[in-house]
């Protein structure tokens, strides 16, 4: 009976007259419990949020770039007449007067010269270098007539993809109604195909959508990364190794410390400023190479792998440095022997890392003039060249329609090797890295 | 001979004297009582022949490497005739480039003259000749110094400790490469920022509200006299990451919050290497996302509002930079929120507190050192931040409070004052550098004051 509340006031006499606790807090506890709900669900939102912007973006570089990766081709009756290709120098006779004679064959009505100049742009200028190239490798084609596929033009590649419209006026479409009865006609006559994409990957850079390809800049790309990879790695790796086992401790390794953490946080641009003043114009180094961009990526890599090592070192325990010592090594065996083996796994997964961001980076290659328009593919370090990336900001510049799903389909290419490369680091940690 | 093959020699070199100071040792060695009697490993006196075979070697070869055009240049110089040679400096640099290009077998931009001809064939001789002369000095080096070494080779020599010596100040030369390039980066900024600041006085670039950097060539031409007032650029700048930071900051805190207190643990293992997926891509693809699809929405959402929107517009810029900053906000929140002890939660649960009110009243006001030097380091980024707005936001340099049109920054100027030929002396070029001078000074106070908060919060709990 005393345990009742009721009871115990009266017991006291003089009577409690204001509201009670428990109904002051039950009295707000559905606006607080609404308030926790839908702070819980701003949170949910934001996570959902962010990660629609990550679906978006992958869903606009796909549905635009899959279609890169297939092109257009036309079927002509070729006939390799011996009036246009010289017997005694087939490679330089006159191979686009020969695509023209097989578009004026198919289409005998085409008379005047406006006319026969909008047949001739639906064929790639790639035709003629095809045609090039195949009598050159089998001279015996001379006086026969064989049907050649030929890449169409990027505004052909275009239309048959559905990327311009049919419906809208004549004068705002990049093809007149008169270019559309002739590819509807060879559309008819089954001359008109896609198929695999395979110039994308084995060619340099165009000023053609339809020649365009990645291999020049992947080319690049690569010899880039693989100086940067050879010469930050070993720096990176020694640096840690000095800060985090043989350093004494002291202002100047403090100052030391400092530093690459911020060098880490400098803008990429700012790496870039560096080579231009100091590699190009004051070491006189070849503009455009990738000697100069693997420096810079060089200098921009290291911080990241210089923390990363130094965290894997940081994660051997220090039994196996005072069992080494025990036994009589010396603190240089201790580490090459014992430390750094143990340690290197982890390095490689940073390293890894670094390497993927340096593939990525686009600004400081900017500086250093690595963003030329370069059709040759680069076969030295010093040769100009330009980078995946890079590649992409040129292509992202350019007007044509053809041009859009070719970036596409080059980030595409990009982001399966950043993939790749991420995978690696990934799976390197998983099957090599010990907990202690 | 070329560098190549030189250094594939003098590495097979280095491979021999390895061998030859071990066997050298083992040798020694085997006339007493065995490998005991030696000071160090036989490996050790291999190494050290090797070191001394390799690496006077290596450093003549990076000597010559360095000096080479310089010394080359002066001599051809001195071969050319008198009329070449007293030509102004950047009428003789023309000249030689020309030789350089003639010897390498490019094309010339203009026909061949008899004397620079001659000058190339000179080149051509003198190069030789140093090639030559390059590898035989350097190849009687290694071959002395691997000779000196196996000759010093007794079974005393602290061959280990000789060795790791070397070592120990090759891992120095490494650590010390941070430095040099800190050094390397304010030395080459300010050098050319001060250039520039010699022809446009600091201030009328720090405060001027005109920022048009196209110089005429000819002193007759008209217009474009060229105005360096920063003031609009840096207006840019603020504007576009003040935008990525109104995007990025709640998302990612809500974002990071939800992760770590709300979330179970299923979902957490899929969203967070989700949301790290967005730091991985490369920001040129956020560029092109920006300008081929967010810039055309906003455009035509801005129509439909009956709005006025630049096709290169602030907002767009700055949303798809903000998207980018999200998981750099989400992460480093995500970190500082782990590190409050789990007991300051349980303290507040038990006093009947919901969820929420201990994350807005205990967590968060205990991880906010740590949280705003995350935001801090994520301006950084912004300010820093290239591609996307070299691609989406806009060149010229507008004064304007409105997101809606176009702005630009101080890395698109950057970009566009440098892509492509110039040259070293007009002030617009120089103008890049002293951009960048801003942007290095800004982002570096930036991180310094970011880096000792997180480190100081990080202390605070440990």
């Amino acid at each position: 009976m005393n345990n009742n509340p009721e009871n115990i006031k009266q017991s006291h006499g003089t009577e409690y007259q204001g509201p009670k606790a428990i109904d002051i807090v039950n009295r707000g506890l559905a606006k607080r419990y609404g308030s926790e709900q839908r702070f819980k669900i701003y949170g949910l939102v934001a996570v959902v949020i962010s990660l629609s912007f990550l679906v978006l973006l992958f869903f606009t570089i796909f549905s635009n770039g899959y279609s890169a990766f297939f092109q257009t081709f036309v079927q002509l009756e070729v006939s390799f007449d011996p009036a246009f290709i010289d017997k005694d120098d087939p490679a330089n006779s006159n191979f686009p007067g020969l695509v023209k004679k097989t578009l004026t064959d198919e289409f005998p009505d085409v008379k005047n010269r406006r006319e026969k100049k909008e047949l001739y742009s639906l064929i790639s200028s790639g035709a003629a270098f095809q045609l090039q190239k195949m009598i050159q490798q089998q001279p015996d084609l001379l006086g026969r007539t064989i049907a050649v596929s030929v890449p169409a033009d990027d505004d052909v590649d275009m239309l048959i993809k559905g990327n311009i419209a049919r419906d809208v006026p004549e004068s705002d479409r990049r093809l007149n109604d008169r270019q559309l009865t002739w590819i509807d006609k060879w559309v008819q006559e089954g001359k008109i195909a896609k198929r695999f994409n395979t110039a994308f990957f084995t060619s340099g850079d165009s000023r053609e959508p339809e020649l365009a390809g990645i291999l020049g800049a992947l080319v690049g790309s690569i010899l880039t990364l693989t100086l940067t990879l050879l010469l930050s790695f070993p720096v990176g790796v020694a640096a840690a190794v000095y800060l985090e086992e043989f350093a004494p401790r002291n202002r100047w390794i403090d100052i030391v410390e400092v530093n690459i953490n911020n060098l880490a946080a400098v803008p990429s641009i700012v790496f870039g400023l560096l080579g231009l003043a100091v590699f190009i114009n004051f070491f006189h180094m070849p503009r455009s190479a990738p000697v100069v961009g693997g420096l810079v990526l060089t200098l921009m890599t290291l911080p990241v792998i210089i923390i990363a090592s130094r965290a894997s070192l940081q994660s051997v325990p220090p039994s196996i440095r005072e069992a080494a010592l025990g036994v009589g090594a010396s603190k240089m065996q201790m580490v090459l022997h014992h430390v750094l083996p143990l340690a290197l796994p982890g390095m490689l997964t940073g390293t890894i890392i670094g390497i993927a961001r340096a593939l990525g980076e686009t600004a400081p290659l900017l500086m250093i003039g690595m963003v030329a328009f370069i059709v040759d593919i680069p076969s030295g370090f010093t040769d100009p060249a330009t980078a995946l990336p890079v590649q992409i900001f040129l292509w992202a510049d350019s007007p044509e329609r053809g041009f859009v799903e070719r970036t596409s389909a080059a980030i595409i290419v990009l982001l399966v090797l950043l993939i790749v490369i991420n995978s690696l680091a990934v799976f390197l940690r998983n099957r090599f890295e010990r907990r202690w | 001979m070329s560098t190549s093959l030189l250094i594939i020699i003098l590495l097979s070199l280095t491979a021999v004297a390895y061998q030859f100071g071990k066997s050298r040792a083992l040798s020694l060695s085997r006339t007493d009582a065995g490998i005991k009697t030696l000071h160090s490993r036989p490996v050790y006196y291999g190494v050290l022949t090797a070191l001394w075979c390799g690496l006077p070697a290596l450093f003549i070869f990076l000597a010559w490497q360095i000096c080479e055009p310089a010394i080359m240049t002066k001599m051809v110089v001195a071969q050319l005739p008198d009329e070449i040679r007293m030509l102004p400096e950047n009428r003789l640099n023309l000249v030689l480039n020309d030789i350089r290009n003639l010897v390498s077998g490019n094309i010339l931009s203009a026909e061949i003259k008899p004397e620079i001809e001659e000058a190339a064939n000179h080149y051509r001789k003198l190069q030789a000749t140093g090639d030559a002369a390059l590898a035989v000095v350097i190849l009687s080096f290694a071959l002395i110094g691997a000779l000196l070494a196996r000759q010093r080779i007794t079974p005393v020599l602290r061959a280990r400790n000789h060795v790791e010596k070397v070592f120990t100040f090759f891992l120095v030369a490494c650590a010390s490469f941070a430095i040099f390039t800190t050094i390397g980066i304010v030395l080459s900024v300010l050098f050319e920022a001060i250039r520039f600041f010699r022809v446009i006085p600091i201030n009328e670039f720090l405060f001027g509200l005109d920022w048009s950097p196209q110089m005429s060539i000819r002193s007759d031409q008209v217009g474009s006299s060229g105005a360096f007032g920063a003031i609009p650029v840096f207006a840019g700048t603020a504007m576009i990451s003040g935008i990525a930071m109104l995007v990025a900051v709640p998302l990612g805190l809500m974002s990071a919050i939800y992760l770590s207190e709300y979330a179970n643990k299923g979902f957490r293992a899929v969203a967070k290497p989700l949301l790290e997926i967005l730091a991985g891509i490369p920001t040129v693809v956020y560029g092109f996302f920006a300008a081929l699809t967010v810039a055309p929405f906003i455009r035509e959402l801005g129509v439909t509002f009956g709005l006025d929107v630049s096709s290169e517009s602030a907002l767009a810029a700055g949303l798809v930079m903000g998207i980018m900053i999200i998981p750099f906000v989400s992460s480093l929140s995500d970190d500082v929120i782990n590190a409050v002890p789990q007991t300051m939660r349980d303290g507040a649960l038990a006093l009947g507190a919901t969820k929420s009110e201990t994350i807005k009243q205990v967590v968060i006001p205990a991880a906010l050192p740590g949280i705003v030097g995350g935001v801090l380091l994520a301006v950084s980024r912004a300010i820093g931040e290239t591609m996307i707005v070299v691609m989406a936001a806009g060149l010229a340099a507008n004064l304007t409070a409105n997101p809606l049109q176009a702005v630009t920054t101080v890395t698109v100027q950057i970009v566009t004052l440098l892509v492509g030929d110039q040259e070293f002396n007009s002030p617009k070029t120089l103008a890049a550098f002293a951009l960048g001078l801003v942007l290095f000074i800004v982002t570096l106070i930036l991180n310094i004051i970011a880096l000792y908060v997180v480190r100081k919060y990080r202390e605070q709990y440990e």
